[in-house]
């Protein structure tokens, strides 16, 4: 093992390597690796922004949900009570229907049972006279009868 | 094995001699053919072996990296980028954490050291004869030599000369940023620590001077031992290959095992290298 000119030929080589090594291969991925770390750091910070977007918007979504449960509830209480409204009106109205109808024909029956008595009223009266007629056989006078049957009908 | 007729001894030293071209003691300059005429060189020599494994060996690191630079994207990455994007981190991390100030040349100088050593202590994983023997059939039918003569080592971290390369680099940046970032303040570090006393001055100054001199040695021999140590071992249990069969089996099971401990020696040796290259230069940017 003896020292000789090798010793300055490999110092010489070493700084070549190293010069190479600093001009072109360290730059290069520095700048590389900088980069890298750039659009990692950009892409995280993207999606912080999409989480806290994606929480602003399902924020959004359950207060839509929630107003539109709301409101469809409303809805259908209105509804619920427009429907009983509704009923009672009918009721109502098929009631004073009803009393109506039924008033009307009693009108109608009274009518009837009034036309009915004039009718037995006026006949009673002839029968009572022809039985009379026919009881006297004679020739009773009419007219000097008449007003007493006539009374007597006037009392039925 | 080269052949039948080397000794143990004859194989573990010709695997221990790097490829060395240089001048000779009467001036002309070509290969060495023997450790003997190697070690007559003198500084006067360059080990080939070395250099070109670590030259090249750099080059797939810049290769490597380059390719990963050119075709990487911001986007989601691809397997390869993955990978080179993983080390890049890890050695930025490692960087981070250890190194205070601000400098455009630590990180880069990190990774250098890191995939760059990784790379050439990875070469000790290749068996030890594979290339080296191919290297001698290519020297004795294709240039005609004798085959004993031809040494290639191909785990350049196993040459002192690499490592100790590396270290001084290290050491040269550490004057320079020291002298730089504190200016004469580096100066007085070495005058007035640790006893701020003028009577110390000496005493001081050799204590600074040694413990500054300790860490290019220590970076360069630390290095160097673990992975020749780590070469020995696979030599030495390659050389139970030629002693029959069954030590032979034996021998393979051991290299298997050694093989996989080695893994995490060679990446623990690089990820030293590199903390503690990181660690003096970080000392050399901060004030006291």
């Amino acid at each position: 093992m003896n020292i000789n000119m090798t010793l300055f030929g490999q110092m010489v080589t070493f700084a070549f390597f190293v010069w190479f090594c600093m001009k072109i291969v360290w730059p290069a991925f520095n700048r590389i690796l900088e980069e890298r770390k750039n659009k990692i750091a950009e892409g995280l910070d993207a999606a912080d922004r999409a989480m806290r977007d994606l929480e602003l918007a399902q924020g959004k979504a359950t207060d839509a949900l929630k107003g539109a449960k709301q409101e469809a509830a409303a809805l259908i209480e209105q509804a619920n009570k427009r429907a009983n409204q509704i009923v009672e009106e009918a009721k109502e109205k098929a009631r004073t229907e009803g009393e109506r109808l039924k008033a009307s024909a009693q009108a109608e029956i009274e009518q009837e049972v009034n036309r009915a008595r004039e009718e037995l009223r006026t006949k009673v009266a002839t029968l009572a006279i022809a039985g009379a007629e026919k009881i006297l056989e004679a020739s009773i006078d009419e007219n000097a009868n008449r007003e007493l049957v006539d009374k007597l009908a006037a009392q039925l | 094995m080269a052949s039948e007729s080397l000794t143990t001894t004859d194989y573990i030293q010709h695997h221990l001699q790097n490829l060395v071209y240089g001048r000779h003691p009467d001036g002309t300059w070509g290969f060495a053919l023997s450790p003997q005429e190697a070690a007559d060189m003198g500084f006067w020599a360059i080990h080939v072996d070395s250099m070109g494994w670590s030259i090249g060996l750099g080059l797939v690191f810049c290769w490597l990296f380059h390719k990963a630079a050119k075709k990487a994207t911001s986007g989601v990455p691809g397997a390869f980028q993955n990978f080179i994007e993983f080390v890049i981190e890890f050695v930025n991390n490692t960087v981070k954490d250890s190194f205070h100030g601000r400098s455009q040349l630590v990180g880069p100088l990190a990774l250098t050291i890191f995939v760059w050593v990784f790379l050439m202590n990875l070469m000790d994983l290749l068996p030890v004869d594979l290339i080296p023997y191919s290297a001698q059939l290519f020297g004795q039918y294709v240039l005609g030599m004798d085959p004993h003569e031809v040494y290639f080592k191909i785990v350049p971290t196993t040459d002192i000369n690499v490592t100790a390369g590396l270290a001084l680099g290290v050491f040269v940046l550490m004057i320079y940023y020291g002298f730089k970032i504190k200016g004469v303040g580096y100066v007085r570090e070495f005058v007035f620590h640790p006893f701020n006393h003028w009577i110390f001055i000496p005493v001081n100054l050799f204590m600074e001077v040694v413990g500054l001199l300790a860490r290019p040695f220590s970076l360069a021999l630390r290095l160097f031992g673990n992975m020749f140590a780590g070469e020995m071992i696979f030599i030495l249990i390659a050389t139970m290959y030629s002693a029959g069969l069954l030590l032979g089996i034996f021998g393979g099971f051991l290299q298997m095992g050694w093989a996989i401990f080695h893994i995490l020696i060679i990446t623990l040796q690089a990820f030293i290298f590199m903390v503690l290259t990181v660690v003096y230069l970080s000392m050399s940017h901060q004030d006291h």
